[in-house]
């Protein structure tokens, strides 16, 4: 397998300002030493809460950004030093309503890109309509963007990062406010750009999305990498036997406290939902530790008590706020 | 080569197009030229000269040009940051002074609808015949003069790039300019210390060349220091442009996100 992207020790200060008339700076370290590489044709997957790092980190692989420290490789070139021969040989998407031209047509956006990327002229048209009818936009095209759905402006998006076939794509959030049959055909051609051979990277905060399409994921969180894995990896190394979640009516630190106790837990995380809330407890293999939790339980008005297999989510909410292991990588 | 100048062409019609249809813009170009030209009339009729109520015309029209470039053309920047399409062109791989300055000469460009009004305006509430002695001079010093304030725009547009207050400061830049560039007022009328910062600045002498061509005496010299100048800008730009894209990509200017 060839390495494709390479982040080594990547890290990013931003300064900003303070105050109005007594001005001072502050610095905000977004991204801590993240390192980690994608193979060719992978999809792989930054996971984090909204801050983490993600983007900052997607930024500095396509050449927006200088990192502060740390080095980045697209395709065996570095991305400071190299910046024009990566621009060329990657796609960039990202999401929400942001980065198309309103008052130009879907095709006019396309034909420019398409010159900005030096797409041949004999081959640009035949391309711009192939990409139509694959983002499911042809008869549509002449119209302008600013009457477009956030959906079909997604699709632009993705249209217009793949125009000059780039054999690497980066995907920053892509289905952000889609709806959810739009997010649906979105996912439908990400997975189809891993199975054209591309290489993506693609960040979201959106578990079952992640849990779909990506062959790695890495758990970003703080500017730092938490866990790195496939994600069967990252759900066995947080919750190897199943997930208990009970609903409560009213809960205090103590009867919590007493429930991460018990012999088997390997955590507990606390969700509110409505007028009550519900507590989640992640198992070790083999325990039973439902009784035990009732019991400790004892005087707390209880709701319904289920028991699941773990999840991406179970995974990734542990992660991120401590309750699980430091990292699998 | 080729490439570069079908992409820079595409970029010009595109970015006309997109600004064009802005409304904002239109009504700039289109009501700014008719107060100037109102001022301008009621401030050279005593001249009776028609000549100099042509170029009164004119000189509105550049101020029209010129306060679309400054404040236009950095509000359509700013916007295109807001919409991440910044982001998006410096991704490209196409040097950004090729994609940038496009966006300031279709802005000037616009300005075209500002000639039309002032002229068309004077012409029909004023009566005031469009009397011009040398034609052709006239019409060659149009497409240069246009580029002159396109490219002064460049010039100052790389800081834009950089800084993301920097439209305010273009706005700053409005009524200097006109002023020192004698859109208005011919520069003979001016004190003599800011002679030598308006032979430095291109619309001047463009300016010149349209005024000489309405009145009938050379515009030729005029015209060529106009196009000379334009051309430094435009190198002084990229080189600027270049400058402050590092420096943007440094420290994180480029998009607001």
């Amino acid at each position: 397998m060839t390495t494709v992207v390479e982040a080594v020790d990547l890290r990013r200060t931003y300064r900003t300002t303070t105050g109005t008339f007594r001005r001072g700076s502050v610095e905000v370290e977004a991204v801590r030493g993240i390192s980690f590489e994608i193979q060719e044709g992978e999809l792989f997957g930054l996971l984090g809460p909204n801050g983490a790092g993600k983007t900052t980190t997607i930024k500095m692989l396509i050449t927006l950004l200088i990192p502060t420290s740390g080095t980045a490789r697209v395709l065996g070139h570095d991305v400071v030093e190299d910046a024009k021969w990566v621009r060329q040989h990657i796609g960039y998407v990202f999401g929400g309503d942001r980065g198309l031209y309103e008052r130009l047509s879907a095709l006019d956006n396309l034909r420019y890109f398409a010159e900005l990327y030096g797409v041949d002229p004999k081959v640009q048209r035949q391309r711009i309509h192939e990409l139509l009818e694959l983002v499911g936009l042809s008869g549509r095209e002449k119209e302008r963007v600013e009457g477009y759905s956030r959906g079909m402006r997604q699709r632009l998006h993705i249209a217009r990062g793949i125009l000059h076939d780039p054999p690497v794509v980066f995907l920053d959030e892509p289905s952000i406010g889609v709806d959810p049959v739009g997010a649906r055909e979105l996912r439908s051609m990400i997975a189809g750009l891993r199975d054209a051979g591309k290489t993506v990277l693609l960040t979201t905060h959106y578990m079952f999305e992640a849990d779909e399409l990506c062959d790695r994921i890495a758990v970003v969180a703080h500017g730092q990498i938490l866990a790195e894995g496939t994600p069967r990896d990252l759900k066995q190394g947080v919750a190897e036997g199943t997930v208990v979640e009970i609903e409560v009516y009213g809960i205090d630190e103590t009867a919590l406290a007493g429930v991460r106790a018990i012999a088997g837990v390997t955590g507990v995380t606390i969700e509110e939902r409505d007028q009550a809330q519900v507590i989640v407890v992640q198992t070790a293999t083999g325990a039973e530790v439902t009784q035990a939790i009732m019991a400790r339980l004892d005087g707390v008005r209880l709701g319904r008590v289920t028991t699941r297999e773990p999840t991406l989510e179970d995974a990734y909410v542990a992660l991120v706020t401590d309750h699980g292991p430091a990292g699998l990588a | 080569m080729t490439r570069l100048l079908r992409t820079m062409t595409l970029g010009w019609k595109l970015h006309f197009k997109q600004e064009s249809r802005n409304p904002f813009f239109l009504w700039i170009v289109v009501c700014t030229p008719v107060i100037y030209a109102t001022m301008a009339y009621f401030l050279f009729q005593g001249g009776q000269k028609q000549a100099t109520l042509v170029a009164a015309a004119v000189g509105s029209a550049m101020m029209g040009i010129w306060s679309l470039t400054t404040t236009a053309a950095a509000a359509a920047l700013q916007r295109q940051r807001r919409l991440g399409i910044l982001e998006l062109l410096v991704a490209s791989p196409t040097p950004f002074w090729a994609t940038f300055l496009p966006i300031t000469l279709a802005i000037a460009t616009i300005g075209i609808y500002s000639l039309g009004t002032g002229l068309l305006y004077v012409r029909l509430l004023f009566g005031v015949p469009v009397s011009v002695d040398d034609w052709l001079a006239f019409v060659v010093a149009v497409p240069p003069t246009i580029l002159s304030i396109g490219m002064l725009g460049f010039l100052m547009g790389s800081a834009f790039v950089r800084f993301r207050a920097a439209w305010m400061v273009g706005n700053l830049f409005e009524f200097p300019v006109w002023t020192i560039c004698g859109f208005l007022i011919p520069l003979a009328l001016l004190p003599g210390w800011v002679a030598p910062i308006a032979w430095v600045l291109a619309p001047t002498w463009g300016m010149n060349a349209l005024r000489n061509a309405a009145l009938g005496t050379s515009a030729w010299p005029d015209i060529a220091m106009c196009t000379l100048l334009s051309i430094v800008y435009a190198v002084l730009g990229g080189l600027l442009l270049k400058a402050f894209l590092r420096m943007a990509r440094e420290r994180a200017t480029l998009g607001l996100t």
